[in-house]
């Protein structure tokens, strides 16, 4: 992807949002017509223990320049303590990228509840902002860097 | 052989099409791979808006449909009804949310157009890999749980008793009645609580199909709509309920007193009380704590006189598992604790009472028989009223509690009524908004109360000059006159605000429910759906929800139960089938699985060496599925497929 | 006089072990009217302030209140208000510098009580200051508005502190309430006022000096006492004494190093009651 210096760069986030909490809270935000960024492109899923850690490296691999997996607030979980399970893939996930040399800022895990939607929307822009900053992933680059 | 799919974008009036070019949108999916026909249109969930989808189904053969409009959490059952009555499988359609997520987040049409492009190709990538599914169908237990027995789980459990369906009421007090039984008169009829709130709880009592499990709570709740679990414990009264007749003579007899909570502390109950004496039910509780039983192994003497041996020094802790179909919370609330609020004196400053106290000292059973008094024993010549104490307040709770100005002014009219006392209403705004309310008011204002508009700084004791010497200043800006004033008075009320029960969090993890930014239960909808949940069979009401007063109340019981009952004469409901599957021949049996399921749906088949779901306990949260290495395990409408092309196009862009 | 608080906290932290190390180009806090004209920039300054501390790796300590207030501000904002750290780091940047929200900020009488503790103050005693009636002022601004420090309206860290050396802290119920502050200079009838209250309230409760944490109070209720007198007529004569001048006093040392004779309203007469040394 080439950038040109008069354009700014626009990243682009893959979110796996849980349908009973963050997906909610994410169209609570809408809602109530809090301005974001639109970086953020959700796919809803049932539970956040649904994201598989291969598909955020498929996300990342394939042009996103990070991922955000947002779910119910520990102990808020419909179903009982799925999010715990997505902690524990998250940490083993993150060991992996910094293996990669991909900043931790790039992929991240956050609890939002469905009343949250501003939180929502003030996760999306201090995410947006920071992944501006570090600039596009260019995946390959890394790969090489890793081998 | 490919498939063929509709797309609509749908305009929402202005709502998108105000942000969207929806137009080009449409342009756009045609383009898309698979895609037969795209359309835009200005309602699309409309009948009309409809008719145009179902056609396009039946003259163009669609094997797929993708609607672009507001969120799935708002229309999807709309289109996939509109889409089955084609004759097309429900399952095979999928909504891309260009509303909520899309257009309402920016201003920017560029922005907004190019993000609606990628969310509408996610959701056409992703349906070409829907596969179609049928619903489970599973019965409804009539029975119902109600938990709480305020004036909110009484309305419910008497509507839904008398239709004819059994009602387990679950109540944590030794007594029905909630914090309506303390009240004296209720504004703005001025009507006594007691007098209207005692029939119902009589009629709860003896109602053949309500089952009150009194002095118990929850501790335990499993299932799914139409077949829940609840197990429920209930603690020992040390009292026999099948014997006690409610005689009252144990209560007489007891030699210890100690402070009743009923009455705030200001008054005294017996170690074995009932907590006021039109107790539902009317057996008495003996107090663990105190009881010279259980403290220091004498007396006896409730034992000694009581006519039908009901007391039992040995009744243990039982706990009960009850089968329902649906449960409605009426927990109700708590009030703010005003101590929290150093500078209103109330701990410190003897005179300085909560309402709910003041409530006590006018009511004619309460410990100074309705004489409003001082802690001297003397009636106090001036009295303040303190609106919004912890409410409306960055510092406490932001929200406001809808029912302190109403009940201030009813405080300022008792007072009015049974003492000389002259009455100051420190207020913010008058919020009188119900029926009778606004009358009301005007009535106060004629009632000689000086109202001043301010927020209430500080209470003190510290004089100025003479006239403060020995009195409570209230200390204000009025804000009407533009000065700070300092009124010295004998009394101050502290009009607290509602806030959640201390134990809203414990309760709302038991039934799995959310809870809104104010920490009260959140609901469904706060227009549409006001007493429902996200999970269904699960409904709230009353003051649990938000703060609110009786008549409220009494309406959100009421719509619970129509809620249940609507739910119970279906008979049998519908389960989203977001299950998950295992293909035998990729299972190797790691088991990994196995332990991740919080419902225990998956167990190990040792013949076959593979793991087997339970589908009737699977509740489709996806874990196993993304925990299997072999990749065996799919959950139906959430396939690693389906979300793969999800990301792909996301990312392809 | 505002020296003499200098002065007596360098004794008495010597006397303590405390080393105190003065921070390297320290600049104003930014809690004067600045404040008012230009918010970001007095954070920014409170914020230069912290890197050269975390730079230093060390804790800071202040006397007075409004530092301490402005500081501790500025770390929670810099904590909570993402848009707020983006510019303060922005502008530390341009002066080379930068900092990580590490620097705890801590007032010397929150240090002496919480980490010094009472036996270690109670060892260096070598004068007793029995019967020493001292009203506990705190002033606005040492609890509010985090109330981290202690309880809001009814602190008690000062009251202990004074139990401690061996006076009587009096009941001062007006004990947290502000002395005017800046207004004494921009509208000094409310100020006169304030202090008026003040000091009534701890004739009342029989106080025969007040005990001061913050060089503004101290000032307010000192110099400004015989304007009081004129304005209302009443005639208090009450001295104000920084809480390491007469912990200062309890340690041995002299009047001249404490500074107390630079004092406008002498204290000489009230102190002669009640010093007595022990050895």
């Amino acid at each position: 992807m080439v950038i040109e210096m008069t354009e700014r760069f626009e990243p682009k986030i893959v979110g796996f949002l849980c349908k009973w909490c963050a997906y909610t809270g994410a169209d609570l935000a809408g809602t109530s017509r809090i301005k974001y960024p639109p970086n953020v492109y959700p796919i809803r899923v049932n539970c956040s223990g649904r994201v598989d850690p291969t598909l955020v490296l498929k996300a990342l691999s394939t042009g996103a320049d990070g991922v955000l997996i947002a779910g119910c607030h520990p102990g808020d979980c419909h179903y009982t303590n799925g999010n715990v399970k997505t902690i524990r893939r998250f940490m083993v996930l993150q060991k992996m990228l910094d293996q990669f040399g991909i900043e931790r800022e790039r992929v991240r895990l956050e609890w939002v509840s469905a009343s949250e939607g501003e939180r929502y929307a003030r996760i999306v822009e201090s995410m947006t902002e920071e992944i501006r900053a570090l600039g596009p992933l260019n995946w390959k680059a890394k790969l090489e860097v890793a081998a | 052989m490919a498939e063929k799919i509709g797309v609509y974008i749908c305009h929402c009036g202005t709502n998108i099409g105000k942000t969207v070019d929806c137009k080009a949108v449409a342009e756009y999916a045609c383009l898309l791979p698979n895609v037969v026909v795209a359309r835009d249109y200005q309602y699309t969930c409309s009948d009309p808006g409809q008719e145009m989808i179902k056609n396009d189904i039946r003259e163009l053969g669609l094997t797929r449909v993708v609607v672009a409009s507001c969120s799935p959490l708002m229309h999807e059952p709309t289109f996939r009804r509109a889409v089955e009555g084609a004759g097309l499988n429900p399952f095979l359609f999928q909504m891309a949310n260009i509303r909520e997520q899309c257009s309402w987040i920016t201003e920017d049409r560029e922005l907004a157009t190019a993000r609606a492009k990628v969310i509408v190709s996610a959701a056409v990538m992703r349906v070409n890999f829907n596969e179609p599914l049928q619903v489970q169908k599973v019965p409804v237990n009539p029975n119902v749980l109600i938990v709480g027995g305020g004036i909110t789980g009484i309305e419910a459990a008497l509507q839904i008793a008398d239709s004819g369906k059994k009602v387990y009421l679950v109540e944590k007090e030794a007594t029905i009645g909630g914090f309506m039984a303390r009240f004296d008169k209720t504004f703005p009829t001025l009507d006594c609580a007691a007098c209207i709130l005692t029939p119902k709880m009589v009629s709860v009592g003896q109602h053949p199909n309500i089952e009150l499990l009194s002095y118990s709570d929850v501790t335990d709740f499993s299932g799914y709509v139409g077949n829940f679990t609840a197990r429920i414990r209930r603690r020992p009264r040390y009292v026999d309920e099948d014997k006690c007749t409610g005689c009252g003579q144990c209560e007489q007899k007891c030699p210890l007193s100690v402070p009743s909570e009923f009455e705030c502390g200001l008054g005294k109950r017996k170690a074995i009380y009932r907590p006021f004496p039109q107790a539902v039910p009317s057996t008495p509780v003996i107090d663990r704590e105190h009881c010279l039983c259980f403290t220091k192994g004498v007396c006896k003497v409730c034992q000694k006189f009581c006519p039908r041996g009901a007391i039992d020094f040995e009744q243990e802790e039982k706990y009960v598992d009850v089968q329902v179909g649906s449960v409605i919370l009426a927990t109700g609330f708590d009030l703010f604790d005003a101590s929290r609020i150093k500078e209103y004196g109330y701990g410190r400053l003897p005179n300085v009472i909560t309402s709910l106290e003041f409530e006590r000292l006018t009511h004619a059973s309460g410990p100074t028989a309705g004489k409003i008094l001082l802690r001297n024993g003397k009636p106090p010549e001036s009295v303040a009223i303190v609106h919004c104490v912890g409410s409306r307040d960055l510092n406490y709770n932001e929200y406001c509690s809808r029912v302190c100005c109403m009940y201030s002014l009813k405080t300022a009219h008792l007072v009015h009524e049974k003492t000389e006392a002259k009455v100051y209403e420190f207020y913010i705004d008058m919020r009188a908004f119900g029926k009778g309310y606004e009358e009301f008011y005007k009535r106060l204002l004629h009632e000689d109360v000086t109202f001043i508009r301010g927020r209430v700084a500080e209470v003190t004791d510290v004089p100025q000059n003479l006239s403060e010497k020995g009195k409570l200043i209230v200390v204000a800006e009025d804000t009407l006159l533009g000065i700070v004033r300092r009124v010295p008075v004998d009394l101050v009320v502290l009009s607290v605000g509602l806030e959640p029960r201390r134990d809203v969090v414990q309760v709302a993890h038991t039934f799995r429910i959310s809870r809104s930014k104010d920490g009260f239960f959140l609901e469904k909808h706060p227009k549409l759906a006001p007493v429902s949940t996200a999970g269904d069979g699960i409904f709230i009401a009353g003051s649990c929800q938000g703060p609110k007063d009786i008549p409220d109340s009494v309406a959100q019981g009421a719509a619970a139960a129509a809620n249940v009952l609507s739910l119970v004469d279906r008979r049998e409901v519908e389960l989203e089938p977001t299950i998950a599957l295992i293909h035998e021949e990729s299972c190797s049996g790691c088991k990994i699985c196995i332990g991740l399921c919080p419902y225990n749906a998956i167990s190990f088949d040792e013949a076959g060496k593979r793991a087997v779901i339970a589908t009737a306990l699977c509740k489709g949260c996806g874990v196993c599925v993304a925990a299997c290495p072999s990749g065996a395990i799919e959950q139906q409408n959430f396939t690693g497929r389906q979300l793969l092309a999800e990301v792909e196009a996301i990312c392809a862009q | 006089m505002n020296r003499a608080y200098d002065k007596s906290a360098r004794l008495v932290c010597g006397a303590l072990d405390i080393d105190l190390a003065e921070l390297n180009d320290w600049n104003c806090c930014g809690a004067s009217a600045y404040m008012a004209i230009h918010e970001l920039r007095a954070h920014l300054l409170s914020a230069r302030n912290l890197a050269i501390a975390e730079k230093e790796k060390k804790d800071l300590v202040v006397v007075c209140p409004a530092c301490l207030t402005t500081l501790t501000k500025t770390n929670h904002y810099l904590a909570e208000d993402s848009r707020f750290k983006r510019t303060i780091c922005a502008g530390l940047k341009a002066a080379n510098l930068q900092y990580w929200g590490s620097v705890k900020v801590r007032h010397l009488l929150d240090v002496i009580v919480r980490d010094i503790g009472e036996n270690e103050v109670k060892a260096r005693i070598k004068r007793k200051l029995t019967g020493l009636k001292v009203a506990p002022y705190y002033g606005c601004q040492l609890t509010r508005p985090f109330g981290e420090i202690d309880d809001k309206e009814f602190p008690t860290i000062l009251d202990t502190l004074l139990k401690w050396i061996g006076t009587e802290p009096v009941n001062f119920p007006l004990k947290a309430k502000c002395c005017g502050g800046l207004l004494m200079m921009t509208n000094e009838d409310v100020a006169l006022v304030l202090n008026r209250n003040l000091l009534d309230c701890a004739q009342q409760n029989g106080a025969e000096c007040i005990a001061t944490i913050c060089p503004l109070c101290h000032m307010n209720i000192e110099t400004y006492q015989g304007d009081v007198n004129k304005m209302f007529g009443t005639n208090f004569r009450i001295p104000a004494l920084y809480f390491t001048q007469l912990m200062g006093l309890a340690f041995g040392f002299s009047r001249k190093e404490l500074g107390i004779n630079e004092e406008l309203i002498q204290s000489q007469g009230v102190l002669e009651k009640h010093l007595e040394v022990i050895r």
